[in-house]
């Protein structure tokens, strides 16, 4: 399979009063052509901020590529000037983001925020334009798309205005779409909607997709291979069947261990995670999940496990996987 | 639409109705009438006289009523001090001179305020960002008599073209324009940076950006085209303060407008230009007041949904 997106060691920090916030610490992983990925951790991890550094698209400053590469058809995104990146942007790469109540401008007619990149890309008469919008709500599913077009978005609903989102990144039929937790702030039924969607439009137009979310859920029915994240860190990757069945890092099962079941004793309380992440002002030296995992040995404090392949795409991060190390339970999923 | 509009101008002559009846009260509720302070060197039988051609013996509810019924034909009635103007010619004089000052005012206001809180707001903690908000503070804090002093002494007198006072000319308007235009500059731009910094930091700039448009386009098209909103709001009241006239820069720069029957007419108890002046700034005032929330309803697209109910 060939790569599209391939992110090498990537750390991305912020400069703040306070000091440097180390929200991304060498990240490495690929997407390849037509598949999802799915990016998932809980929040503040540095999802997003791994997903807008992949558009340059964080405020810089205080934003910073501290190191690492971000190679897109074999180019290094970071490397790129603003110049550069505004005609990758909406072009090759487009993001959805969390809120469709507040991702569109109110002030401007949907059918234009639709376009108004395509314009740009392609050079397109107003006309044309105008055609390609309707074309392209028609192509999500909204109803009456020529009068739809003319409308402002708050005559949208929730569901109907992350329909336009997906249409406004899909217009200029991009290699690489970013779904920065599309179904987060949508009620369950309109959540299978927009992902059924998500799913048609990628067979459609063999569109790799990065999908952040932390709701394990939409991972399982969407995505092609899982990473895990956690305190700026990717602790284990996988396909979804190796995630999902065999997860060999202790976040993982305990993050897959937090779903609520539907075979659950209705007695039983809800699994959280204990504790809370490290702060990442003064991020920790060995295992971020240290402090909260019930294996942890004293290796974990001071040292971070290189990966382990367990498969071809299955690795994970942890001291566990030591040949001398006590085994422990697998299995993961309680 | 129209249904609003006409629901609106219903509002618009209530509000100066209620207008014209308080000042009827207060300016009645003070001891004394135009012609008292002067009673000692007038017979009383002039006196007399006096009262009765001005109507000011008949009871306070005969001379409101008198009074309504002239408004509604568009008399403001005599002055009580002039011989020669009625209070209609005297706005009729005034009004166009302070109009003239107030729509140059209003445009130095409205093209630098705005552009200068955008600055500021792009160039947040900056240098650009500390030069606007300087110039704003003293804007709105510098009293206007103050800085039309300072113009008179550091600008008229070094630039022969540019006169220290007098009408007629364009080059008379300058100095007194940019004085009536700082304050309500500076209160523009603040309020622009305040909300541009607001709109800068909305998801929908995130969405204009990862479309690959170019920043001055997000910048134009997506933030300032929101953040311009709250001033529209407040032009209401700038614009129709600026129209009639300040009586300060009126008086320091000799223009001959409407801003100083304002105070005079107060300490002339002149009653009907009292009444004259107060009922038409009411009128401008009520009247911006529309205008600027049409202008809204066009400018925003959910108010008017909103007020046209659908």
């Amino acid at each position: 399979m060939e790569k599209l997106l391939d992110v090498k060691d990537l750390a991305v920090s912020f400069k703040t009063f306070f000091g440097e916030v180390e929200a991304v610490r060498g990240v490495s992983f690929h997407v390849n052509k037509g598949e999802t990925v799915a990016l998932v951790g809980e929040s503040g991890c540095g999802k997003s901020v791994t997903a807008s550094s992949i558009m340059q698209l964080l405020p810089m400053p205080p934003a910073f590529y501290k190191n690492g590469q971000i190679l897109f058809n074999g180019e290094d995104i970071v490397q790129k000037s603003e110049k550069e990146m505004q005609k990758i942007r909406g072009n090759e790469i487009s993001m959805i983001f969390q809120d469709p109540m507040t991702s569109l401008n109110p002030t401007m007619r949907v059918g234009k925020q639709i376009v108004e990149g395509l314009i740009k890309h392609h050079n397109l008469s107003q006309d044309e334009a105008e055609k390609r919008a309707v074309e392209m709500l028609d192509l999500v599913s909204v109803p009456q798309p020529e009068k739809r077009v003319k409308q402002y978005p708050h005559e949208f609903s929730g569901g109907m205005r992350q329909r336009v989102m997906i249409a406004l990144a899909m217009v200029s039929n991009p290699k690489l779409l970013i779904a920065d937790e599309p179904t987060t702030a949508l009620d369950v039924t309109i959540q299978a909607q927009i992902l059924e969607l998500m799913k048609s439009i990628q067979e459609k137009f063999g569109t790799s997709i990065i999908l952040i979310t932390h709701d394990l859920g939409v991972v399982a029915d969407m995505s092609d291979r899982v990473i895990v994240m956690y305190a700026g860190q990717l602790l284990e990757g996988g396909t979804v069947d190796e995630i999902f069945t065999n997860p060999k890092h202790p976040y993982t099962r305990k993050l897959l261990g937090s779903v609520p079941r539907l075979d659950m004793d209705r007695s039983e309380s809800l699994h959280a995670i204990d504790g809370t992440p490290p702060d990442l002002y003064i991020p920790p030296k060995g295992c971020p999940f240290f402090d909260r995992c019930d294996n942890a040995m004293v290796i974990c404090k001071e040292n971070m496990r290189e990966r382990d392949y367990h498969t071809n795409s299955h690795y994970s991060c942890c001291w566990l996987n030591h040949p001398m190390a006590k085994k422990v339970a697998e299995g993961g999923v309680r | 639409m129209t249904k609003y509009l006409l629901k609106r101008l219903v509002m618009v002559v209530i509000t100066i109705w209620i207008v014209i009846t308080i000042t009827f009260a207060l300016m009645h509720s003070v001891p004394g009438n135009p012609f008292a302070t002067e009673n000692k060197n007038i017979p009383p039988i002039v006196y007399e006289n006096l009262l009765k051609k001005y109507g000011l013996d008949k009871p306070y509810s005969e001379q409101y009523v008198m009074y309504l019924k002239n408004i509604i034909r568009g008399d403001f009635g005599d002055s009580m001090k002039s011989d020669t103007e009625t209070v209609n010619e005297m706005i009729g004089r005034g009004f166009p001179v302070s109009a003239r000052l107030g729509v140059q005012a209003l445009l130095i206001a409205l093209i630098f305020g705005p552009a200068l809180g955008a600055i500021a707001a792009l160039f947040q903690n900056k240098g650009p960002d500390y030069i606007a908000m300087i110039i704003s503070i003293i804007g709105v804090s510098v009293p206007s008599f103050l800085l039309g002093a300072f113009l008179i002494q550091f600008i008229a007198s070094n630039i022969e073209w540019i006169p220290i006072g007098g009408w007629g000319e364009f080059r008379h308007t300058i100095l007194p324009s940019f004085a009536l235009a700082l304050m309500p500059l500076a209160q523009t731009a603040r309020l622009m940076r305040s909300s541009m910094l607001e709109i800068l930091g909305q998801d929908y700039i995130k969405t204009a950006r990862s479309k690959g448009i170019s920043k001055t386009a997000v910048i134009i098209k997506h933030a300032v085209r929101n953040a311009i909103l709250p001033i529209v709001s407040i032009l209401g009241t700038t614009v129709s303060n600026l129209l009639v006239g300040s009586f300060v820069i009126e008086k320091i720069f000799g223009i001959p407008g409407l801003g100083m029957f304002f105070t005079t007419s107060v300490f002339n108890r002149d009653y009907t230009l009292i009444m004259g002046v107060t009922v038409f700034y009411a009128i401008i005032l009520v009247t911006a007041l529309l205008v600027v929330d049409i202008a809204y309803m066009l400018v925003d697209p959910r108010i008017r949904l909103t007020k046209e109910g659908r």
